[in-house]
């Protein structure tokens, strides 16, 4: 098993973010986190990549526990953080060998690693240009690029194409098709259309909570489509 | 031990280089190393009267001079280490790196102090001309000794704005509270300050506060006194406010 978490809970001040989510996630496997905003999924995500310290219950990654062995676990995962933060001033290059080397690889490890994740996220000419100057799509993959660079069978992809054209959303998601054929992947959007188009399942989350897992053609055929179940699912707080 | 397998080395190695370059790649580091220089070469020559005392030393002209400049010029320099990240969003990225968080705080603190190290070794014309002007009989053991402990006092100023700066996302919030607290502890040890306190908890007490203050324990390094107590003082006030940063930094964990 790739991932493993249970009766995840986590709270900021009074609010309760999450409230006992858990599921399971094997190779070949792309998950789509579905959920209004607020729902929870960053926070889930935050936990699962060891940045948040879950308030209650159990993530493991590979068998390892997060909580216990924080950074066995983070060697294994692969993350991209909700907006993709960057650092401007310095070229995908630069960037991508900055964290190569502070994930322990060798210079020369580390070049190669870039090279690799580089091709992968199809980065092309604008590895050596300012990551301030580059389009967001661009910036998107250097971030992807990043959480490829060690190679990780488990990636957890935070709304990895929001704010992006229609073209270098299906760029990105070609790429998480790619990837998705021999790693587990997880990622959240609110595109209903992407969770038919690349994901294998979808698990719906509402108030902190898993209200659906299931495949989304399933969750489709159960509520007539994705976007009625979606809306059946979660609190609608926009109903009129 | 064999320090090149200790994983958070490499880790703390690249995050100092990254900073490092992120100094140099922004104007910042220029403009705080050109107003660092412009500032103490104005307080040497025109407040400190560097040709009038017509002597070989630069303690009174000089380093006198540097816990005052220091304590505004450093965290300017150091303000920006934690809260930048914070507010870019990119501390995300370091905390979920597989590196120990005292790699983080050690590389980040190590390349501002390189940025001040850089700017006191830019004071060199000055050491040149007190040589010059002495015909070479400046006492050049006892300037080397006040240098170090110039470059020790100013790790203190760069690890107090580096606990500011991880406490907010704000870097002129980290600025200010890291000029407050440089002021406090160094004007504990002004005579001015202890006299007020003699007033009334007594004399005795008074010194042991001020023996507490950045200025006592720089005034027998910039008369080019080597004082080990006031090393294990910088020391100490390094690790203390480097391991106050690493909780800060951890506390974000808990949400």
């Amino acid at each position: 098993m790739l991932l493993q978490v249970d009766g995840l809970r986590k709270s900021f001040g009074r609010r309760v973010a999450v409230d006992g989510v858990g599921f399971s996630l094997d190779v070949g496997e792309i998950v789509g986190f579905l959920g209004p905003n607020g729902a929870g999924k960053t926070t889930t995500m935050r936990m699962i990549a060891g940045y948040l310290e879950p308030d209650d219950g159990e993530v493991k990654v590979f068998n390892i526990d997060v909580a216990q062995e924080r950074r066995r676990a983070q060697e294994r995962v692969g993350y991209l953080p909700e907006g993709a933060p960057l650092y401007g001033e310095m070229t995908p290059w630069m960037f991508l060998r900055f964290v190569a080397e502070a994930r322990g690889m060798t210079r020369e490890g580390a070049r190669h690693a870039v090279r690799r994740a580089a091709q992968d996220a199809r980065l092309g000419d604008t590895i050596d240009q300012p990551i301030d100057t580059l389009s967001k799509g661009y910036r998107r993959r250097v971030g992807l690029a990043a959480a490829l660079l060690h190679d990780p069978l488990l990636l957890i992809l935070d709304e990895p194409t929001d704010g992006l054209d229609p073209n270098q959303r299906g760029a990105v998601r070609d790429l998480i098709k790619r990837l998705g054929e021999d790693r587990g992947l997880i990622i959240s959007t609110h595109s209903l259309e992407e969770v038919e188009a690349v994901c294998t399942r979808a698990i719906v989350i509402d108030n902190g909570r898993v209200v659906a897992d299931d495949t989304p053609k399933a969750l489709a055929e159960k509520h007539g489509s994705l976007e009625a179940a979606f809306r059946k699912l979660t609190r609608g707080e926009e109903r009129v | 031990m064999n320090l090149k397998k200790q994983p958070g080395l490499k880790s703390m190695l690249a995050i100092y280089r990254r900073e490092l370059l992120s100094y140099v790649t922004t104007p910042t580091a220029y403009v705080f190393v050109a107003v660092f220089l412009f500032a103490i070469g104005l307080f040497t020559f025109q407040v400190g009267g560097f040709f009038e005392r017509r002597q070989a030393e630069l303690t009174y002209s000089f380093f006198s001079f540097h816990p005052w400049i220091f304590m505004v010029f450093l965290p300017a320099v150091s303000m920006r280490l934690w809260a930048e990240e914070a507010r870019s969003g990119a501390i995300e990225l370091l905390l979920t790196l597989p590196a120990p968080t005292w790699a983080l705080v050690l590389g980040k603190y190590l390349a501002a102090w390189t940025v001040a190290a850089v700017a006191l070794v830019l004071t060199f014309p000055l050491w040149i001309t007190v040589n010059v002007l002495s015909n070479w009989h400046a006492d050049n053991a006892a300037i080397f000794t006040a240098y170090i402990g110039s470059l020790l006092m100013a790790g203190a100023y760069l690890a107090i704005g580096s606990a500011m700066s991880a406490l907010t996302p704000a870097q002129i919030v980290a600025f200010v509270l890291a000029v407050l607290i440089s002021f406090l502890l160094t004007a504990l040890g002004l005579p001015l300050v202890s006299d007020f306190f003699s007033g009334f908890v007594g004399g005795g007490v008074a010194e042991a506060i001020s023996r507490f203050s950045i200025l006592y324990h720089f005034d027998a390094a910039q008369r080019g006194v080597v004082e080990f107590r006031s090393v294990f003082y910088f020391l100490s006030l390094i690790a203390l406010c480097l391991g106050f940063t690493a909780l800060a930094v951890d506390a974000r964990r808990g949400g």
